[in-house]
């Protein structure tokens, strides 16, 4: 057929193969993958390349963690008090005994009372070294309030001491309550933000969907509670907590308090954008196919930004954490036995305790810890949740 | 137009503080029974005489009997006319125990306000103008670190510091000899002098919040197209900057004192135990703590009515600052 065309004509090539419309549209697997993926697999990829979010996130999940083993993880229990030790320093770790390598050891304390300043003097007596022992049975505990267990990371050698960050006005281990506190502490910044969100859920959805009188009742009511300062008002509320809740009842309290007056930022957002959202066709699609509000609210519309409430929601659980610190430090928020790092804290009330016994101070570290990590897992949660970045 | 702005804007006000007030109230009313008897019950159990006389007119004075919206027009009513209501545990009205208190806490934050911003508004622009470079992580990682240090440990520890290497103590808010004096120039010089630590230390979260709040608000401000359009009819970058998106950023730092000075001021009570500063601090705590409610009530609707007014400042501030506002004769937000 070829042969029969004029000389002179060019050759025109016609593929053989068969003929694939989508050709000039097709995707590479790569970039199939991705526009593929759903929301949260997208927010995953960018939340990966947040390097520091990422680490922030896992110092959170390791801390968290830690609180569901606590007992395990440190030398002794939350109250067992060591009367010999009153204010102890910390001990240091050594690793070489008269230039031989022995592996991690401490040595004897030794306590001498100093007659002029009358206070308890501790030095190290050098002569033989105590190693730490590693999975070691010591102070028993019942384990999550049922087994009885007394397995432990690390504990002393037999009859010394191991006080890695001191010892308290009763003798107590600071880095064993320092643990035990991580469960208070961590815990009420989850439990309150949870109180607070749905709250702002709430509130916030219905202010945003409804618009009119409703909205503006929220409104106003924001308006009023955030013209109050929040620790005085969080001070004044947790003191009018009857003195004769038990202690179970005031860390709820606490955090019932703590959750009040913070849901008004979320609840903001999720108005502001409810009122843009109901405009939307699907909206009126849905209403028009005779869907109520809640679930109009709750299936179609909270979903398209619940990943920027979550980010949100996690920066603020810092403030609440803080908080805690702060009423439990001003001894009207949790009291003892309950332990968090406030409480802790309350015992480093004064000048003298900066000057005399520094390691009093210490539980202030994980909360610094947390809140910075909490900003930056937020902040990169928020980033790899916004779809413009 | 601006007249009526003004007063549209003040009117508002009322609403606000009563339903602040009515708040207040509630919370002086919330622990169980009635104060007076558990009052008069504890000075029993000490062994200390109770003056049915005086009982009788602290009962008068807040109509104890009367029902209790009649109590809150009585408490509500005295704090119009100066009359914060009576301190349980000082014996005598609160206004003469407060004293000096609520003009020194005033002071204090107003002092802090200033600092936060001299301090936050060249590294916020820095921030946001140098983005992502090693100033700019440098100067956010010391932001953090602001919010997330506790006020009362860096309180604690700046005393101790000042104490160490400048040998002075640092409690209180004045040299000794002028306290209970009347107010001199000397005297404000004095406050002004022991004043700074307690700025800082009250400064520092606020002054970091404020950092990020800057930098994200200039940065926004930085992306929009009238800035695009400058610098591509080749403005110089220093001119691109100061001439708008600067102005624009000079106004978010009016209107952010709606959120910068609740937490000033909470932070200026928790700062203030600590250092014991003779402001409202220490008193509402332990008034909380004894449940002095009267007390603490006056203090909790002090510091509301501090806010409140600071906000309409700054709100009167922006109209006079920004035209569109200034015409269109609202707050455009």
């Amino acid at each position: 057929m070829n042969d029969a065309l004029p000389v002179g004509q060019a050759d025109h090539f016609v593929s053989t193969e068969p003929f694939d419309p989508g050709a000039a549209a097709r995707l590479t697997p790569e970039q199939e993958r991705f526009y593929l993926a759903s929301q949260w697999k997208l927010m995953w990829w960018k939340f990966k390349r947040h390097r520091v979010a990422v680490a922030s996130g896992l110092i959170l999940l390791l801390m968290y963690a830690s609180t569901l083993v606590s007992e395990v993880l440190v030398p002794y229990n939350l109250h067992t008090r060591n009367t010999d030790f009153i204010y102890a320093p910390p001990q240091p770790v050594h690793l070489f005994h008269e230039g031989r390598f022995v592996g991690p050891f401490v040595y004897e304390l030794e306590k001498t009372l100093n007659m002029e300043t009358l206070r308890r003097d501790y030095s190290e007596k050098t002569s033989t070294p105590l190693p730490i022992r590693f999975f070691c049975s010591g102070d028993s505990y019942r384990f999550w309030g049922a087994v009885e267990m007394s397995f432990h990371l690390l504990c002393p050698a037999q009859g010394a001491t191991l006080f890695l960050l001191g010892t308290d006005r009763l003798g107590r281990d600071m880095l064993s309550r320092i643990f035990y506190g991580a469960r208070i502490s961590l815990t009420i910044g989850l439990l309150g933000i949870a109180i607070s969100f749905a709250l702002a859920l709430v509130i916030g959805g219905m202010a945003g969907y409804f618009g009119g009188w409703v909205d503006s009742l929220v409104q106003r009511m924001i308006e009023i509670i955030r013209s109050f300062p929040e620790l005085p008002l969080w001070m004044a509320l947790s003191a009018v907590l009857p003195v004769t809740w038990s202690p179970i009842l005031v860390y709820f309290g606490i955090t019932g308090i703590l959750a009040l007056l913070d849901w008004t930022g979320l609840a903001r957002a999720v108005r502001s954008k409810l009122l843009a959202l109901r405009e939307e066709d699907y909206t009126t699609a849905a209403r028009l196919m005779g869907a109520k509000p809640s679930r109009i609210i709750g299936r179609h519309l909270l979903p398209g930004f619940m990943s920027h409430l979550i980010a949100s929601a996690t920066l603020s659980i810092p403030g609440m954490i803080l908080g805690e610190t702060a009423l439990s430090f001003l001894g009207i928020g949790l009291r003892p036995p309950i332990t968090s790092w406030g409480v802790l804290l309350n015992e480093a009330q004064n000048i003298n305790v900066v000057a005399l016994y520094p390691w009093l101070m210490l539980p202030v570290v994980p909360v610094i810890v947390v809140i910075l990590a909490f900003n930056f897992f937020g902040d990169g949660l928020r980033d790899a949740a916004d779809p413009y970045r | 137009m601006m007249g009526r702005y003004i007063v549209k804007r003040v009117l508002l006000m009322i609403p606000t503080l009563i339903a602040i007030s009515v708040i207040v109230f509630t919370i002086i009313q919330l622990p169980p029974g009635n104060y007076l008897e558990s009052y008069i019950a504890e000075l029993q159990a000490q062994g200390e005489s109770v003056d049915p006389q005086r009982i009788a007119f602290l009962r008068e004075y807040y109509g104890l009997d009367k029902p209790l919206h009649e109590q809150y027009l009585r408490w509500a009513g005295g704090m119009l006319v100066g009359d914060f209501g009576y301190s349980f545990e000082f014996n005598m009205p609160v206004s003469r125990v407060v004293g000096d208190r609520m003009l020194l806490t005033i002071i204090v934050s107003f002092v802090t306000i200033i600092f936060t911003w001299a301090i936050a508004f060249p590294i916020g622009i820095y921030s946001a103008t140098h983005q992502y470079s090693w100033g700019d992580y440098g100067l956010s990682f010391l932001g953090f670190l602001g919010i997330a240090v506790p006020n009362f440990m860096l309180a604690l520890v700046m005393m101790y510091v000042a104490n160490v290497f400048f040998g002075t103590s640092i409690g209180g808010l004045m040299a000794p000899e002028y306290i209970d004096k009347p107010w001199s120039w000397d005297k404000v010089q004095s406050v002004l002098a022991h004043s700074w630590i307690p700025v800082v230390v009250i400064g520092t979260s606020g002054t970091a919040g404020m950092i990020r709040r800057l930098r994200a608000n200039l940065l926004d401000e930085l992306q929009k197209q009238y800035v695009v359009t400058a610098r591509a009819k080749g403005l110089p970058p220093r001119k691109a900057l100061y001439k708008y998106p600067l102005r624009m950023a000079l106004n978010f730092f009016i209107s952010d004192i709606g959120s910068l000075l609740p937490s000033i001021i909470s932070g200026a009570e928790i700062t203030a135990v600590v250092l014991s500063l003779p402001t409202t601090g220490p008193m509402l705590l332990n008034a909380l703590k004894s449940q002095d409610m009267y007390l603490a009530g006056s203090f909790l609707m002090f510091l509301a009515v501090m806010i409140v007014i600071g906000v309409l400042i700054s709100d009167l501030a922006l109209v006079a600052l920004d035209p569109r506002i200034r015409l269109s004769g609202g707050v455009a937000r």
